[in-house]
């Protein structure tokens, strides 16, 4: 069981994370923890018209949220709002799911490593707190791309 | 007398389960213990049998229960050396009779700007963010002890930081995520030299170690039930009679008072003034089992299994590679409570993985975030020991952490 949390994509993210590192210019900025457990992560983001044409982040936390950073990367980095709008609702959908959905690869890429995730309640907030970052920082930059994100 | 673990464990149902499909391996006593099977039974011995409201009854069951509930309140005082029951005030927790004390001593101290609160950058949130608001509210001004390298309270400014100004000093005496053993006795002479209250947070030191407070010496000490093998909703507050006396109510209601018209209200003698409302009566009478539990094996006793544990822990994590204990690197001042980080590996990556193999720690900051960026970590893992740990399992902690380096090898 415990395979399925710390699957090889999720490893492979969190020691080689993809896009890491705070840059400019950017529209948005935001700064999330999570006081549990003292994990932190900022993100950055520039719009160019309708295009996340950067999206920068930094971060302490452990392999589940760091690597959840890197795939929020590599699935939003250059893609429209249009487009990354049904990415973070299937994302937040897989994770609000306790195990019961079929993540669609087409959609997710590497984010569908996160189904094993979904299965520890602890660890749910680890994996959604980039991307609760990333909705905030988006919202300041001008762009409102996300559905409401419940961690309760 | 030798300490048989076996037979203490025994009493102890919890501790025969498994967790993913391994025997369970509790090393997260400092967070909660656990319950022997002596504190279960007389809570439902209460509730089955004569379960009353404390105080205010002349029937069986109220009287039973009362008679319970103040039987409960001497068995602590005893435990704790109190000169006095009536020292002893029943709360919800810890935080609650800290707050209590931070509360109340706004008027009692008559506290504003040019006053000084002392606590120290080894609390847990509950000892120092009650001073923080305790000083917005006044205008007191908030000071603190540092912490050394080795995880000792940091004495060297002791003269200047704790002074005429200084109306209260706030400690703790064992560290819940160092685990250092605070001896307070310089710093309560020099409180005490200025006309300064000390105040103990004494969570993890009552149930680990035998504590008198006429020899402590300090003026308040609180403490928490959950921690001590009783259950949670129940805590102490115990202050030196004359304090109690000349304190206001805290949160006020029935059982508080002495006599009430719709003018105005005069106030009960401690401890009633303090326990506003039904208490936890059935709570206060598991702690009490708890007392006696821990009474009749030894104070004396536990503390040294869990030196000797504690010794054999330290050994054990120095073996494995890559690790860092943060505090004291040897059982001298210390308690059973051991804080560490695995290099490369976040703590939540290292407390999941350990659970997966049956063996429960603590990860995160502990409620303690100062003292994790006074060592620059986001976070540690926690192992904490107590009567009921054994050798085997260190060992099997020891295990788990090489399958922690594998994962994340």
């Amino acid at each position: 069981m415990i395979d399925q949390l710390y699957q090889e994509i999720i490893l492979d993210h969190y020691k080689h994370p993809h896009g890491k590192g705070l840059r400019a210019p950017f529209g948005g900025e935001a700064h999330h923890v999570n006081p549990t457990c003292g994990d932190e992560v900022t993100f950055r983001v520039a719009v160019d018209g309708v295009t996340l044409k950067d999206i920068s982040y930094d971060g302490v936390g452990c392999s589940i949220s760091q690597a959840s950073a890197s795939v929020l990367y590599e699935l939003l980095q250059g893609r429209t709002v249009e487009e990354a709008a049904p990415v973070q609702e299937a994302f937040v959908a897989l994770m609000q799911s306790r195990g019961q959905i079929e993540p669609d690869e087409e959609v997710l890429g590497d984010g569908v490593a996160f189904a094993g995730v979904a299965r520890y309640p602890a660890r749910v907030k680890c994996a959604l707190l980039p991307w609760m970052a990333f909705k905030d920082a988006a919202a300041r930059a001008g762009v409102g791309v996300s559905p409401e994100v419940k961690t309760a | 007398m030798t300490f048989d673990v076996a037979r203490v464990r025994a009493d102890f149902p919890i501790l025969s389960r498994e967790v993913n499909g391994h025997p369970l391996v509790y090393l997260d006593s400092a967070n909660t213990s656990q319950k022997p099977r002596q504190v279960l039974d007389a809570m439902r011995a209460h509730q089955e049998q004569y379960n009353g409201n404390v105080s205010r009854s002349v029937h069986t069951l109220g009287t039973e229960s009362t008679t319970a509930y103040e039987d409960a309140r001497a068995k602590i005082a005893a435990f704790i050396g109190a000169p006095s029951p009536d020292e002893v005030v029943f709360t919800k927790n810890s935080t609650e009779a800290i707050n209590l004390v931070a509360y109340t001593s706004a008027d009692f101290l008559k506290l504003g700007p040019g006053d000084e609160i002392v606590v120290s950058e080894m609390e847990h949130h509950s000892n120092l963010v009650p001073w923080q608001l305790l000083c917005q509210r006044t205008g007191a001004t908030l000071r603190w002890f540092g912490v050394t390298d080795e995880g000792r309270l940091d004495e060297s400014s002791l003269g200047e930081l704790v002074n005429e100004r200084t109306k209260l000093v706030s400690i703790v005496h064992m560290s819940n995520i160092l685990g250092t053993i605070n001896d307070p006795a310089r710093i309560i002479a020099r409180a005490h030299e200025v006309g300064a209250l000390v105040m103990l947070d004494c969570s993890q030191s009552v149930p680990h170690l035998p504590l008198d407070v006429v020899e402590l010496g300090a003026d308040f000490i609180a403490f928490t039930g959950h921690k001590m093998l009783g259950p949670t909703g129940i805590g102490v507050l115990w202050g030196r009679a004359a304090l109690l006396e000349a304190m206001p109510p805290f949160l006020a209601g029935g059982s508080t008072i002495e006599t009430v018209t719709m003018g105005g209200t005069t106030f009960a003698p401690p401890p009633a003034r303090f326990e506003g409302g039904t208490p936890p009566i059935t709570e206060a009478i598991g702690l009490g089992a708890a007392v006696d539990y821990l009474t009749a094996l030894g104070m004396e006793n536990i503390h040294r299994h869990e030196q000797e544990i504690t010794a054999y822990a330290l050994k054990a994590l120095a073996d494995v590679p890559g690790l860092r204990v943060f505090g004291p690197g040897t059982p001298e001042g210390r308690g059973g409570t051991v804080s560490f980080e695995v290099e490369g590996v976040h703590p939540h990556d290292v407390g999941q993985i350990l659970d997966d193999l049956g063996v429960e720690v603590r990860v995160g900051h502990h409620c303690a975030r100062p003292v994790c960026a006074r060592f620059g970590v986001p976070a540690m893992t926690r192992a904490s020991f107590y009567l009921y740990t054994t050798t085997d399992e260190i060992d099997a902690l020891a295990r788990g952490l090489e399958q922690v380096r594998k994962v994340f090898a």
